[in-house]
């Protein structure tokens, strides 16, 4: 489908109120409460449309595959920074801004939206509305084009994303420490204070891996100065990428999986299940049949919030309520975009 | 600006302030004309109103007992950080209340573990990192007025700096901010966590000029200071090659912790001024730093020198130690003020292009300086696209600031239509809303628009700043509107 084709069913679906439930490769189909309406299928809208490596910066269509992306930026020595999770091998770079989901790098490397600097969208009358520029500068305007990371296409059908993209790094290590799930918070909160290369880390199972990236200089140091012991370089991709893409062991199985965001230094919870720990301490997942109530009010005591991943029944909503004023910006900013309630409704909160 | 503009109502002024001094101390609440007078405009003073009523708060409580009262009273209130700002977006109102924050000054909580300091307002951006230093953090982004601009006025505009390349622009390092909506409700955007669940309220309500929500308290991220840095200072014969100089730099996969341009006329005006030892026969200079561990700065400057050499570069120098690379940056800090004595008035442009049509933006600047005969000096953050055009005039010759106007418009327009922005750092304000109608549809308008009405149906919150009516895009079409002087003329800035 191209754009035209787009725009045309969007504008047809908004004029009898039909819900269309916006899709690329479907790899995300289990993220946030459950789909419904018409497939808007945006793989047919794909392709690059700029890519300057010296500008550092993409801009493509919505139904790129992130795979074909990432693979023309690698042959420049360049990626997307915030190392996004595909969960599939369908991805799709419209998917991968709609969910706003940021892999292992998260902590050092920023998030989806911070690498956003430009969207065209089709809002839900079927317009086409460009936010945001290709440059890394630009306040002109509220910035909408951030706005739509992790909106999971409620605001618009996001058509044309462009990116801020780094260099590679020119070298990674791996390191691994035995330690408590205690000891490990306590150490990537005193590291993170000091001038250290570390690019990801992850704690599980009474063990701690820390990933180093940057000049070959820079990583040699610090590996001297962290201590623990080396990784072999293929252990190590194998074990990033099975977080990244939770292929990992810990993700196996039917057991819920829960995503807490917690500010970096909140202590261990004391929650039952087991917990895999990333980005520096402020990512912690965890699984188990749990109460939902008791995971959320757990995770807001910490002063962050918790979505219900991976589950069978999300009966009790993929993502944390929002206090009452937030709820009726977000009700009121959905319909701004949205009047007509078409695009993916109920994907964020059931209300919408 | 202000003569054309109705006077005071004597009568509203009186029972807004009647009703503020019912909660707030009597001189927290300003209306006199000597009092109100040096409100009159922030960092842009080519617009000038004095406000109706000025609010001094101390209190979270305070700001939101304003609030709900100019709500009731459907007043306007215009927020006010430190009043640095070049775009104009804290002019007064002139029927309605400027809300001061300039008492908000105090850190509330510096957490060097968590590396998150919780600040209010009004605290200055140089402040944070005054007070991390102790615990060898600091808050990345480094607009050149830090010494003076605050935190709160940084949220608003989105502020950036020479390091935004490699560090990001406020939006990239702002955890959480805490504020009031125009009906005195307390709202939270951001947490102490990497995100939130929901819309990414904060992304949208950092840089929304304070039109969206009054900023009582913010949360930042700290970073731990690199062990060191070196700055290079490259010269070229050419302006084109130094844009390519740039280019290869990124093409090399270096992201330079800054990197900075000045063509000749501005190295020349600088180094009269602070004597940084620039080379004055080059027709740009290049200053391209590096930071990290020791051995990390060694290994980057000896590959950045390899590049620029390549480029083309016909002098390159390494500051050998801090004072030497604090001296080499002093002139480009400077740059502001050193154009300032060499000219009666300046207007600072701020658009953002494209890297690759830097050459072609410096050939079209050089063409409009004979077109319209004035000239224009050009300092620019050249990793990330940022240019400041200098146009020199006089203000007190409206002939010449009527060709300062066209001028300015005429390069605004062309940055858009080299794919880029009219504003890169210092928001659009009162002073680029015109240019908006060029950057803009009036779809994208209307859903400004939009977002607005969510917030602040009444749209009483900085009134007719940043967004233009449709209305007035019809109207006006493509008229120029004219930038200004800066007040602290000592203050460095970009």
């Amino acid at each position: 489908m191209s754009l035209e084709d787009l725009r045309e069913r969007v504008r047809e679906a908004a004029g009898r109120g039909a819900a269309l439930r916006i899709r690329g490769g479907g790899s995300k189909d289990f993220y946030g409460n459950v789909p419904r309406g018409e497939v808007l299928d945006t793989r047919g809208c794909a392709g690059i449309v700029a890519y300057e490596p010296t500008e550092l910066v993409l801009t493509a269509r919505c139904g790129t595959a992130l795979s074909d992306l990432e693979g023309i930026l690698a042959d420049q020595g360049q990626f997307l920074p915030f190392e996004p999770p595909h969960f599939g091998p369908g991805a799709t770079l419209g998917g991968c801004v709609a969910a706003g989901l940021s892999g292992p790098r998260r902590a050092s490397g920023g998030a989806v939206r911070d690498a956003v600097l430009g969207a065209r969208i089709l809002d839900g009358r079927g317009q086409l509305l460009a936010f945001g520029g290709q440059v890394m500068k630009n306040v002109a305007g509220y910035d909408v084009s951030r706005l739509l990371a992790g909106s999971l296409g409620t605001l618009g059908v996001i058509v044309e994303v462009s990116l801020k993209l780094l260099p590679r790094p020119a070298a990674e290590r791996t390191r691994r420490f035995e330690m408590t799930q205690a000891q490990a918070l306590q150490s990537l909160n005193r590291w993170a204070g000091q001038p250290l290369p570390v690019s990801a880390s992850a704690w599980r199972d009474g063990a701690l891996t820390l990933r180093l990236s940057g000049a070959e200089s820079a990583i040699g140091a610090a590996a001297q100065k962290l201590g623990g012991e080396s990784m072999v370089p293929e252990e190590a991709t194998r074990l990033w990428s099975g977080i990244r893409e939770q292929t990992d062991a810990f993700f196996a199985g039917d057991a819920p999986l829960w995503r807490l965001s917690l500010p970096s230094a909140a202590p261990e919870l004391s929650l039952a299940g087991a917990q895999l720990v990333e980005w520096g301490g402020a990512l912690r997942w965890l699984r188990g049949d749990l109460d939902a109530a008791q995971v959320r009010a757990a995770a807001a005591r910490a002063g962050g919030h918790a979505t219900l991943f991976r589950a069978k029944d999300k009966s009790a909503g993929a993502f944390a309520p929002l206090p009452p004023l937030l709820a009726r910006l977000h009700r009121d900013l959905k319909r701004s975009f949205d009047p007509a309630g078409i695009l993916n409704p109920g994907r964020l909160y059931p209300e919408f | 600006m202000g003569s054309a503009l109705p006077p005071v109502d004597l009568l509203r002024q009186e029972s807004v302030s009647r009703k503020l001094r019912e909660f707030l101390p009597e001189r927290a609440v300003l209306w006199q004309p000597e009092d109100t007078r040096p409100y009159e405009c922030d960092g842009l003073t080519a617009y000038r109103r004095v406000p109706m009523v000025v609010a001094l708060p101390e209190t979270e409580a305070q700001v939101q007992r304003i609030l709900k009262t100019c709500h009731e009273m459907e007043v306007p209130v215009v927020p006010r950080g430190a009043g640095t700002g070049l775009s104009g977006g804290a002019l007064p109102p002139g029927d309605g209340v400027l809300l001061s924050l300039a008492k908000f000054m105090r850190v509330l909580r510096m957490d060097p573990v968590a590396r998150v300091a919780v600040v209010q307002p009004g605290v200055r951006n140089a402040a944070i990192s005054d007070v991390a230093s102790a615990f060898g953090l600091y808050y990345a982004p480094d607009p050149s007025s830090q010494i003076a601009c605050s935190i709160g006025g940084n949220v608003a505009e989105n502020s950036g700096g020479v390091h935004c390349l490699k560090y990001g622009l406020t939006v990239h390092n702002v955890l959480r901010v805490r504020g009031y909506t125009i009906d005195g409700e307390p709202v939270e955007f951001g947490s102490e966590a990497l995100d939130s669940a929901g819309y990414d309220l904060l992304a949208l309500a950092i840089g929304s000029e304070g039109l969206l929500a009054v900023t009582t308290e913010v949360t930042v991220r700290l970073l731990p200071r690199p062990e060191t840095a070196r700055v290079i200072m490259a010269s070229f014969d050419d302006v084109e090659k130094a844009g390519d100089a740039v280019a290869a730099v990124i093409a090399a996969g270096i992201v330079p912790a800054g990197l900075e341009m000045m063509d000749k006329p501005a190295t020349a005006a600088v180094e009269q001024f602070v004597h940084a030892g620039y080379d004055l026969e080059a027709a740009a200079i290049l200053l391209c730093e590096s930071d990290g561990s020791a051995a990390e700065v060694e290994e980057e400057i000896a590959r950045m020198k390899d590049v620029l050499a390549r480029a083309g570069a016909s002098r390159i120098a390494v500051s050998r130690d801090e004072s030497e690379r604090l001296r080499f940056w002093s002139g480009r800090k400077a740059a502001f003020p050193a154009v300032g004595r060499i000219s009666p008035d300046y207007y600072c442009m701020d658009g953002t292009i494209p890297k690759k049509r830097l050459g072609e933006m410096l050939n079209f600047i050089g063409a409009m300086e004979k077109k319209y005969g004035l000239r224009c000096p050009n300092v620019f953050h050249a990793g990330d696209g940022n240019l400041h055009p200098l146009i020199l005039f006089d203000a007190n010759d409206p002939e010449q600031l009527k060709r300062t106007e066209a001028f300015a418009a005429e390069v605004l327009e062309k940055c858009v239509a080299v794919g880029g922005t009219i504003t890169g750092e210092h928001g659009v304000g009162v002073e680029k809303i015109d240019q908006m109608c060029v950057q803009f549809g009036a779809p994208e308008l209307e859903a400004f628009h939009a977002v607005k009405r969510v917030f602040d149906p009444k749209g009483l919150l900085n009134p007719g700043k940043a967004v233009p009516t449709l209305h007035r895009c019809a109207e006006f079409g493509r008229m120029h509107v004219r930038g200004g002087q800066l007040p602290h003329p000592g203050l460095p800035r970009f």
